[in-house]
């Protein structure tokens, strides 16, 4: 359960948002919409624990977590604005590395079946500066899918994907939530979720 | 170990994740498979390296005593720049790409997965710097033993060099300025590694002991292995915000 009392950002003598007070359950998606400049990556940072909140408190499970809180490294998977690729490095590789990187034992069967479903598969052995931005996009889906990660934050999931891509992510989002995940995502154009699993939470 | 096999052992990596060597493999397989991938830029910077040493001779003079005095010392400066020049690859193609945001949201311990790329920046460019010194020295009329002496001095030395700029290379994330600005951070403290390493050669050519300056080129370098993996972390958390 993501929790949050009194957010407040500023960004030089700007206030982006303040009093921001919700609360995520498990098998929720909270879905963050606004204006561009109204503070969604910034919150969505802060919620990450990327950057650290001007004022307020975030809690996860209850406790109260700081930037880079352990506990919280473990529990979630971050998607930022950029696909995080190495351009000299091929699809697989980067899938490999990513997951690696959070820690999780990962089957080589597993990649190549993530690949395959995010239709990679022919792809993998290409460098990813050869890559479309969607088939960047796709590598980032693949990599959610082998994570086994409790809490998502999505920053602009949909941005580049295709009709297919858009779906893809749908899926998985949903199945995320059905398996008692949560996830936060910024963004402009709808998820296309089941409502009773959505909130929307609307930066002014 | 050759990246092949570095590569290859990225794979037990899983078995204990949270640990420390694995993190540090982490860091120091991908790097180096990455840098594999560019060799070209590699080579600039060797090739960078090369060029500024044989400059001195051909700018300043012929006479051997005079050559084999300013040897150390040039070879040295040499390094200084080449290590400086490479400096920006550490962190800053990562933080472009949005590679080092994972990093850092990583379980892992960040500081193991810096040691790792640190390790990888020196086996890409100090380690070369200093496998070339002794082709290099030839050319300033140093004589064997110096070229040896020379040798270890930039072995225990340029690891310094890496670990050092790594803090600077973070510190310096995302600034408008950030190379110059690097240069300046970094060239100041690379100073006492400079008067130790450079003036191993010249102590040894005054006939006096070598021991105490290596000594203390070895004990800076653990020391920097202790210390500074730690603040480039904290660099790169601080560039986060």
């Amino acid at each position: 359960m993501l929790e949050v009392r009194d957010l407040a950002a500023q960004r030089g003598y700007s206030v982006l948002f303040s009093g921001l007070s919700f609360r995520v359950d498990a098998g929720e998606a909270l879905v963050i919409i606004g204006a561009n400049g109204t503070g969604k990556t910034t919150l969505l940072r802060m919620l990450a624990g990327l950057s650290p909140p001007t004022d307020g408190q975030i809690f996860w499970n209850g406790k109260q977590v700081h930037p880079f809180d352990a506990e919280l490294r473990g529990a979630l998977a971050f998607a930022g604005h950029s696909p995080s690729l190495k351009d000299e490095l091929t699809a697989d590789e980067n899938l490999r590395l990513l997951v690696a990187l959070s820690g999780a034992p990962v089957a080589d069967e597993a990649i190549d079946l993530a690949l395959d479903a995010v239709a990679l598969g022919k792809k993998r052995h290409l460098p990813a500066r050869v890559l479309s931005q969607g088939q960047r996009r796709r590598i980032g889906l693949a990599r959610l899918r082998l994570l086994q990660r409790r809490l998502w934050i999505l920053d602009e999931p949909v941005t580049a994907l295709d009709a297919a891509g858009m779906a893809l992510l749908a899926g998985l989002v949903a199945e995320h939530l059905n398996g008692g995940g949560l996830a936060v995502a910024a963004t402009h154009a709808p998820l296309g979720l089941p409502e009773a699993r959505v909130r929307t939470l609307s930066l002014a | 170990m050759t990246a092949g096999d570095a590569a290859a052992r990225l794979d037990d990596a899983d078995d204990n994740a949270g640990a420390i060597w694995p993190a540090i493999r982490w860091g120091l397989a991908r790097d180096l498979r990455i840098a594999l991938r560019s060799r070209a830029e590699l080579g600039v910077q060797l090739l960078f390296y090369v060029i500024v040493v044989t400059l001195f001779p051909l700018a300043t003079t012929p006479e051997r005593t005079l050559l084999a005095t300013m040897g150390p010392g040039v070879l040295w400066v040499a390094a200084l720049l080449a290590s400086l020049l490479s400096l920006p690859r550490l962190f800053a193609g990562d933080y472009a790409d949005g590679t080092l945001e994972q990093i850092a949201l990583s379980p892992h311990p960040l500081a193991a997965l810096v040691s790792g790329k640190i390790l990888a920046h020196w086996l890409t460019t100090g380690l070369p710097v200093a496998v070339l010194a002794p082709l290099l020295g030839i050319q300033y009329s140093m004589s064997g033993d110096a070229l040896v002496i020379l040798t270890i001095a930039l072995l225990l030395g340029t690891p310094i060099l890496s670990l050092l700029g790594a803090i600077g290379a973070a510190l310096t994330l995302g600034l408008r300025a950030g190379g110059s600005l690097l240069a300046l951070l970094v060239l100041p403290l690379y100073i006492p590694i400079l008067i130790f390493g450079a003036g191993s050669v010249d102590m040894w050519r005054s006939g006096l002991d070598v021991s105490g300056n290596l000594s203390l080129l070895g004990a800076g370098l653990l020391l920097a292995i202790v210390g500074a993996p730690f603040a480039a972390a904290a660099a790169v958390r601080i560039a986060m915000d």
